[in-house]
């Protein structure tokens, strides 16, 4: 499937944190054709790595995405966008501010999940849909989803939120301060002004190499390396990790990594004392949850607790926990299971819902 | 709750004693475009059934994961789950007909299953294997231990079963807890019996409010 990356410009965005960014850059990709009846628009929700091109080659959900497959770009319209504050073409920490010339670093504004969502709502107007058919993505994607449920209610007849929670656990926080902290001890990080300059190659490294043990599992991590070597001085394991968190050097912003962890952290759909159930008031989405058995990182029970707010206020919601090695890395590796569920799951969604 | 032989006991009673016959009584029972909640309700067969044909807003739960999945695979809003856990997440009255078709012998509490039932539900559709049938009865007369037939096909130490009760055992049961019984249908196989249900049906089908 060749694919195409596209820019969406907008002259300013309000935030969470009272602040307004201006202007707005979203980078997008599209897949499959919109109907005419503008119902059949799926907007998929990239995790905190990811970026626009989740299919084609490379693609970070290609194994998802098109002719025939879970989300069936034969039948549906696909769309998915870069998160703001990011920094693959979205508007992010690495972006020039229009009023300096320069990269914003930190002086780019908090951005939250909903912040995010808002950007994205944008976008969809942006391409002339009132409402889509289905919202879905797993880890951050998830949040996203469930976000875009709460706060567009009449926009969404469904969401698919994949090993996700409705707030990180304090486990959660403390992996991404880890991560935090790796990259602001890299003295290259400077207080985030290092653009031009040499960026916190190290630091950032270390944080990438604390995210893939946490998105493994102890069995899956034992059947791809065991105890084996690399060469006399490091083991297989180690080789890796270090393989990803340099690769992972070449396409990420630092300054994002701080600003996206943050934004998942403070994402709480139970913030200002409301239980998830009040949280949950006025959505109208379907839903299906899904959650993984190995995934550690995010829990089954953090998927069953929004299964049972929604369920608590006779929302229409699916769930299943699906049987998998791989850690919170399933919802990318195992896919066939999750196919299936999703391809009835929108079918159903489609001819009843539309 | 449910047990080794849970996978077997349902797919047998799919087949043999419901088939589309059940699909037809529980079909007939159920009003059109009403809320229906099937627990244990396998691969959604029985709920993609009265989805399309009777256009009913249809919900399931199933604690087993394959079966769960081919439910949510069909299109069917499955909860992966423990039953008497799924019934305490759901408000009060929030469907028309709550389905329990041949697990109530399965359940650790079967009355309160069935009180659960009757407050999510207006009422509740029961399904279950009639303990009193009469070979069940000459099984355990003749062989002097604990009844095998078709209906019962496990020996004691792997049965799913572990509440055993008859067509009067229920009929009590709901005098005592002054439910409505609506209506009731006796089966031996496919046809409908309607005399001495208790020694001749092999699965009584209750509908009952409170």
């Amino acid at each position: 499937m060749i694919t195409e990356s596209h820019i969406a410009k907008f002259d300013s965005i309000s935030l969470d944190g009272g602040m307004t960014l201006a202007p707005v850059d979203v980078a997008y990709e599209t897949y499959g054709e919109l109907n005419a009846a503008r119902n059949n628009a799926i907007l998929v929700l990239h995790a905190f790595s990811g970026d626009a091109h989740a299919a084609g080659e490379d693609g970070w959900w290609d194994s998802m995405i098109g002719p025939g497959k879970g989300f069936d770009t034969d039948k549906y319209f696909v769309i998915c966008s870069n998160v703001l504050g990011g920094c693959r073409g979205t508007s992010g920490p690495g972006s020039i501010n229009p009023s300096t010339g320069c990269p914003y670093g930190m002086s780019f504004p908090p951005v939250t999940i909903p912040d995010m969502v808002r950007l994205q709502k944008m976008l969809i107007g942006h391409l002339g849909i009132e409402r889509l058919l289905s919202v879905s993505g797993g880890s951050m994607g998830a949040m996203q989803a469930m976000q875009w449920a709460v706060a567009y209610p009449d926009a969404v007849a469904s969401a698919i939120p994949i090993a996700g929670t409705a707030r990180h656990s304090p486990q959660q926080i403390a992996f991404n301060e880890v991560g935090r902290q790796a990259i602001m001890a890299d003295p290259d990080w400077n207080e985030g002004n290092y653009y031009g300059r040499r960026p916190p190659a190290r630091g950032l490294s270390v944080a990438r190499m604390v995210g893939h043990i946490t998105y493994m599992s102890d069995a899956s991590m034992r059947e791809k390396f065991g105890r084996r070597l690399r060469d006399e001085n490091q083991f297989e394991v180690e080789s890796y990790l270090r393989y990803r968190g340099g690769q992972f050097v070449d396409r990420f912003d630092a300054n994002s990594y701080l600003y996206i962890t943050k934004a998942m952290d403070y994402f709480d759909l139970t913030s200002s004392g409301r239980s998830l159930s009040a949280a949950f008031e006025n959505v109208k989405a379907r839903f299906l949850v899904i959650s993984f058995t190995s995934d550690w990182l995010y829990p089954s029970y953090q998927s069953l607790e929004v299964v049972r707010a929604l369920r608590g206020r006779n929302c229409d919601v699916a769930y299943c926990e699906l049987p998998s090695s791989y850690g919170h890395d399933a919802f990318l590796v195992n896919v066939i299971e999750q196919a299936e569920l999703v391809r009835g799951f929108l079918a159903s969604t489609f001819r009843e819902r539309a | 709750m449910r047990h080794g032989g849970k996978l077997a006991v349902a797919q047998t009673f799919v087949r043999e004693l419901l088939g589309r016959s059940d699909y037809a009584i529980i079909g007939e029972l159920i009003e059109p475009n009403t809320r229906v909640l099937d627990l244990g309700c396998g691969e959604g067969e029985l709920l993609a059934w009265l989805a399309a044909n009777k256009h009913v807003d249809a919900r399931g739960v199933e604690i087993s994961g394959p079966k769960a999945q081919q439910a949510i695979a069909r299109g069917v809003s499955v909860f992966h789950s423990d039953l008497e856990e799924a019934l305490r997440d759901l408000p009060d009255q929030a469907f028309d007909y709550v389905i329990l078709s041949q697990t109530l012998q399965e359940t650790r509490a079967p009355l309160k299953v069935l009180q659960d039932m009757l407050r999510v539900g207006r009422r509740a559709i029961v399904a279950f294997p009639n303990f009193g049938h009469w070979r069940v009865r000459l099984a355990h007369l003749w062989t002097g231990r604990a009844p095998k037939t078709k209906l019962f096909p496990y020996d004691w130490y792997n049965s799913p079963n572990i509440h055993f009760l008859t067509v009067h055992d229920f009929e009590a049961m709901a005098l005592a807890e002054r439910w409505t019984v609506e209506r009731r249908i006796f089966l031996e196989g496919a046809r409908t019996v309607k005399l001495r249900p208790n020694l001749r049906a092999e699965v009584a089908v209750f509908l009952v409010r409170k």
